[in-house]
């Protein structure tokens, strides 16, 4: 038999888990980065899809909506996954496709930061 | 409203972080004026807030939408949607109120301002902007509340030491403003005013790299380490680079002055001005264990922010070396 009472709620746990939860969704952000090649040429990264979807499948999607061609690198010795890298400025573009409920991935806003100038 | 502003950080309609530079602005009549400062727009935004009472109500309906219309622009394609309804709303509201033909005017004027301005005056900004021009319109008012008028530095009419006539809210809020903005000048001017720093210096050093000039200017003026903004300059812009004989920065690569504009406002948003008050004076040190801290001067906040991660880089030109 157990005593609803009895079970001690610790604040300081809570606060650390708290914390934990807070670092952990800073580490979930999307970054979106761009990068100058030669002449007017850039790249655009995205790093930090989360697990659940299929990197192949999207890049294959982006690659055809947005005319451009793309790679998945997946880094296996630095923790940042795979990562999409898309040939040209698709910054705009893609934070679309990563937020748009019917068509993209429907990801909230707020965890995707974008890069770059 | 900051949470908001964090989720579409990057837009260029955000002028929270003006650069020196005049502005260009162009009237509903079409003429084009040079504006040093902002305060003029949103003196004229805040026209509405002083218009006579009947219109006010269907005029804050249309000022909420038009509100919104700032944000929701810079925001995604789907949202459009809703942007739309609102105008449609506040069009309504136009309609609404057709008796007061200068109440419709100002609405549409107001609406194109609004985007332009964007939302650098915070609300204390627009009130006080509303109650200083009320003040100076108090000619133009007097007759609807006659009762109501008199100098409230000279004393006289209902200002009067002895007057025992009560005074109503509206003259009492705008003589609060007034002197609240007489006796500390500084504070009554934060919420107006925004930040300026020096326009960046581009030049090109040959082909491939770009010399920031004014690095050093900016970063006292911002009182941050030239080396925190210069790392996050690269970080941002996704290349290295270096410090000349004169303490200018080399960036490698070929970068705009506006492309350099866009990274400080951000680096200005995110490690110079104080989430709680807007202040940009604020103090960046290090505390314990290895995290930054920004300390604002005018309020005494303090946050934590982020180090300046350099991310994913993909690696471009030459191939790397094979391992081995």
């Amino acid at each position: 038999m157990s005593i609803e009472n009895l079970k001690t709620y610790d604040p300081f746990a809570e606060a650390d888990e708290e914390d934990s939860g807070q670092t952990k969704q800073t580490q979930e952000y999307i970054h979106i980065r761009i990068q100058q090649r030669n002449g007017r040429k850039t790249l655009t990264t995205v790093q930090g899809i989360p697990k659940k979807f299929d990197a192949k499948k999207i890049l294959k999607v982006v690659k055809k909506e947005f005319a451009c061609n793309g790679t998945i690198i997946g880094d296996e010795d630095s923790k940042m996954g795979d990562v999409i890298q898309l040939q040209g400025d698709q910054r705009a573009k893609i934070k679309d496709f990563l937020t748009n409920k019917d068509e993209g991935l429907g990801l909230d806003a707020k965890t995707i930061k974008v890069h770059g100038f | 409203m900051d949470s908001e502003d964090s989720s579409v950080q990057r837009r260029p309609s955000r002028k929270s972080v003006a650069f020196t530079d005049e502005k260009l602005v162009v009237d509903a009549d079409g003429s084009v004026t040079m504006v040093a400062s902002p305060t003029d727009e949103i003196k004229e935004t805040a026209q509405s807030h002083s218009a006579p009472t009947t219109t006010t109500d269907a005029q804050d309906a249309a000022a909420a939408p038009a509100a919104d219309d700032g944000l929701d622009l810079s925001l995604m394609k789907k949202k459009k949607k809703k942007v739309k309804k609102d105008e449609d709303a506040a069009d309504a509201a136009d309609e609404a109120a057709p008796a007061e033909g200068d109440g419709a005017i100002d609405l549409t004027m107001k609406k194109k301002k609004k985007k332009k301005v964007a939302k650098e005056d915070d609300e204390f900004a627009k009130k006080l902007e509303a109650l200083n021009l009320e003040g100076k319109e108090g000619e133009e008012a007097a007759p609807e509340e006659d009762e109501q008028d008199g100098d409230m530095d000279q004393g006289t009419g209902i200002w009067a030491h002895d007057e025992t006539k009560t005074i109503t809210y509206n003259p009492l809020l705008s003589r609060f403003f007034a002197l609240l903005s007489q006796k500390n000048p500084d504070h009554a001017s934060t919420g107006t005013r925004s930040y300026k720093i020096p326009p960046p210096q581009c030049l090109r050093e040959g082909n491939k790299k770009t010399i920031f000039a004014n690095l050093p200017e900016i970063c006292k003026r911002m009182k941050r380490a030239d080396e925190h903004v210069t790392s996050y300059l690269f970080a941002e812009l996704g290349t290295s680079g270096s410090v000349d004989g004169s303490r200018r920065l080399v960036i490698k690569g070929r970068f705009q002055q506006k492309q350099i504009e866009n990274v400080l406002r951000t680096y200005i948003i995110e490690y110079v001005t104080c989430k709680t008050c807007r202040s940009p004076n604020t103090e960046l040190s290090k505390g314990e264990n290895r995290l930054y801290f920004i300390t604002c001067n005018s309020c005494g906040s303090r946050r934590s922010v982020q180090a300046i991660k350099t991310g994913f880089s993909a690696q471009v030109g030459k191939r790397r070396k094979m391992q081995g």
